[in-house]
């Protein structure tokens, strides 16, 4: 099959592709964050302290993490297409993708600060990580707040790919800088993601659950960029005749 | 002077949710005014703007001399003088000082008297001095215009230049732009003004539906 | 491009000359912001002393912020923008000359005042001049990543706070280390010359990168 990419970067084309796409993902991804949470929590050791069997929740905590940080990735990466080669439909996945980055970013929050809660004994700690995400929360939320707050879609789209870009060739020296404070006690760079001295159930619930969560992202965002291309595309043809916006009549 | 064409060729711009114009094809060459007429909203400004290298168009291609404006960048911009609607004039600068910094980042070698002079013409003799925000819309508009005489540039792309000036400066204006053909110039401009400026080396385009 | 830039420059500081409100109203600004800590945290000297580095910066990181309207927003108004589009020497070149105008006009002027503010804190007078160098060499990146987010907002409602959210966290690397060195310095640390030097290489890094997503968004605002 020979497969012309740039045939599927027209809205009128991707619409169908991606409905078709939608329920295996949001099945693979039922079926790995399902196993996933049944793996990390009935599987892992238990910690005989009753507080700290609540440190299980390291493992969605961490999952969502990265997902947070992956999505801002493609969202980028979408953006950079959109800017280089004017495809409309980049710049609409770019747009898909930030809510769902966006909510992962959330979760790590939550699930972090549970655990934090559950380590420490309190709920924040402004743990660099921690501190970390929240910055790219604000992040997220700035891309979506100027993408709003332009009400042509063209110059919307376009400005919030820039931002999107400086954005993320600034997260390392935030992140860096949280994490490092102190410049010249900078030791600490690799205490981070030891995955080694990691329990391997964990391990492998984490895992599982990112691929599911991998799954779900694509899913919804599908769904959601069927919903942005029916309402941007809605003067066309070919979208006035489709089912679910009542035409064919 | 050698031969100057711009050339437009298939362009297509959406703004929104309106398709403005598509399949958009022309071109106009040294000693030739272009009208561009269209009733309001019709896209008159979005294809001056495209002209211009402000706005790039959703398809097609603008190219001066044979080649695309994006290739071109600054020498297309040296060759070229653009009058919106907003007058680019700023009101806590006096006209001097407005023209002479427009002068001298375009890179042109008019002193001050050439700028006065300039200025006379445009009728606006004694308010050299004077701080823009304290002149009227048409003073300032004729600032702006004043820009004209000092161009070199070979392609002027005016939107509704005539806009806000009284008779007097309507005829200026009409004489610099006349002088500018006789040269070799080329001249894009929208306008609601009727004006003997129409020659045989002039052509008109109609955006939208023609009445 | 020399005498382009020192015309845009000239121009720009001309205009603020002759509008002088704009200028004096961030510096007072900044003075206020500052004043109200004593008032809000009790101005026991130990405690001013504890969060003078933090507090310094922070107001100057908001009045740098609120400075930002005025590097774009009236020559975009009046379509003096539009026309620097079209000039027929690099974009880059104008933008550097417009944001260097505006440290001219703001970053320094907070500098210079910040030693009255160090008198406020109880500073001593080595720290001071750690504070102001820190400063010098901090504030001109926030008018260069401030630009980024003044470019991409002009024209629109709301602009002020939403800069604030697309700026702010950009800050952060300038915020940590900035206050850093001051706070080290009056912990008596002897050796700070490792956050200057990141704060030296932030300048640099800022000067190279931002006036291209400058120049970018200025044209993506202005179609």
């Amino acid at each position: 099959m020979n497969l012309n990419w740039f045939t599927y970067s027209a809205p009128i084309n991707f619409y169908p592709l991606a409905g078709r796409m939608i329920t295996p993902f949001a099945l693979l991804a039922v079926l790995l964050i399902g196993i996933g949470l049944y793996w990390g929590f009935f599987q892992t050791p238990d910690i005989l302290s009753e507080q700290k069997q609540y440190y299980r929740i390291i493992f969605p905590h961490v999952a969502a993490a990265w997902m947070s940080m992956w999505l801002y990735i493609v969202m980028v990466g979408w953006a950079l297409l959109g800017l280089v080669f004017n495809t409309r439909l980049s710049f609409m996945m770019a747009a898909a993708t930030a809510p769902t980055g966006a909510l992962f970013t959330f979760i790590a929050l939550v699930t972090g600060a549970v655990w934090g809660k559950t380590s420490w004994g309190t709920w924040w700690d402004w743990d660099p990580r921690l501190t970390s995400e929240l910055i790219l929360l604000f992040l997220y939320a700035g891309y979506m707040a100027l993408q709003s707050a332009i009400e042509d879609t063209r110059r919307s789209d376009r400005a919030s790919a820039i931002l999107a870009i400086v954005g993320l060739v600034c997260v390392p020296v935030i992140f860096w800088s949280i994490n490092c404070p102190d410049p010249n006690q900078c030791a600490s760079l690799h205490q981070q993601s030891s995955l080694e001295h990691v329990e391997s159930n964990i391990l492998i619930a984490m895992l599982l659950t990112a691929l599911g969560f991998w799954m779900y992202s694509f899913a919804v965002i599908f769904m959601r960029v069927r919903r942005i291309i029916l309402e941007r595309e809605r003067q066309t043809s070919w979208v006035a005749e489709l089912p679910e916006v009542g035409g064919g009549l | 002077m050698p031969d100057l064409t711009l050339e437009f060729s298939n362009l297509e711009v959406q703004r929104g949710d309106r398709l403005l114009f598509s399949r958009l094809s022309g071109a106009v060459s040294s000693h030739e005014l272009l009208f561009v007429k269209g009733e309001n909203g019709s896209g008159k400004s979005t294809l001056l703007r495209c002209l211009a290298g402000l706005y790039a168009p959703d398809e097609g291609t603008v190219c001066w001399q044979g080649q695309e404006l994006g290739r071109l960048g600054e020498e297309y911009r040296r060759n070229l003088l653009y009058l919106g609607h907003l007058n680019g004039i700023k009101a806590n600068l006096t006209a001097l000082e407005n023209l002479r910094f427009l002068c001298t980042v375009e890179g042109s070698v008019h002193g001050n008297r050439d700028i006065q002079n300039a200025l006379h013409k445009m009728g606006l003799a004694g308010f050299e001095d004077v701080p823009a925000r304290m002149l009227s819309q048409g003073q300032k508009r004729r600032i702006a215009l004043s820009r004209l005489m000092l161009s070199t540039a070979a392609l002027w792309v005016l939107d509704e230049p005539f806009t806000a000036l009284d008779v007097h400066a309507v005829e200026m204006l009409q004489s610099v732009i006349s002088a500018h053909l006789e040269n070799g110039g080329i001249v894009v401009i929208t306008t609601h003004q009727e004006t003997p400026l129409t020659t045989d080396s002039s052509r008109t385009l109609w955006l939208g539906r023609q009445p | 491009m020399i005498r382009v830039f020192y015309a845009v420059l000239l121009r720009d500081v001309t205009l603020a000359m002759r509008y002088r409100t704009d200028v004096l109203t961030a510096l007072f600004f900044f003075l206020i912001v500052v004043s109200l800590f004593p008032l809000a945290i009790g101005a026991e000297k130990a405690t001013l002393r504890l969060i003078a580095p933090g507090v310094i910066w922070v107001a100057a990181l908001l009045a740098s912020l609120l400075a930002l309207e005025r590097l774009f927003a009236d020559d975009y108004a009046d379509g003096s923008l539009e026309q620097m589009l079209l000039i027929p020497q690099p974009l880059v070149i104008i933008v550097l000359a417009k944001i260097s105008a505006h440290w001219l006009l703001t970053g320094l002027p907070l500098t210079l005042i910040a030693p009255l503010i160090g008198l406020q804190y109880h500073l001593l007078p080595n720290e001071q001049w750690t504070m102001m160098l820190a400063l010098v060499l901090g504030t001109p990146v926030l008018s260069l990543i401030g630009a980024i987010g003044a470019a991409l907002t002009l024209g629109l409602r709301g602009g002020g706070v939403l800069v604030a959210l697309l700026i702010l966290p950009l800050y952060i690397p300038v915020l940590v280390y900035g206050a850093g060195a001051v706070a080290k310095a009056m912990a008596g640390v002897a050796d700070i010359s490792a956050y200057f030097e990141l704060l030296g290489a932030f300048l640099i890094l800022a000067l190279v990168l931002s006036p291209w997503a400058t120049a970018a968004a200025l044209k993506v605002s202005s179609e």
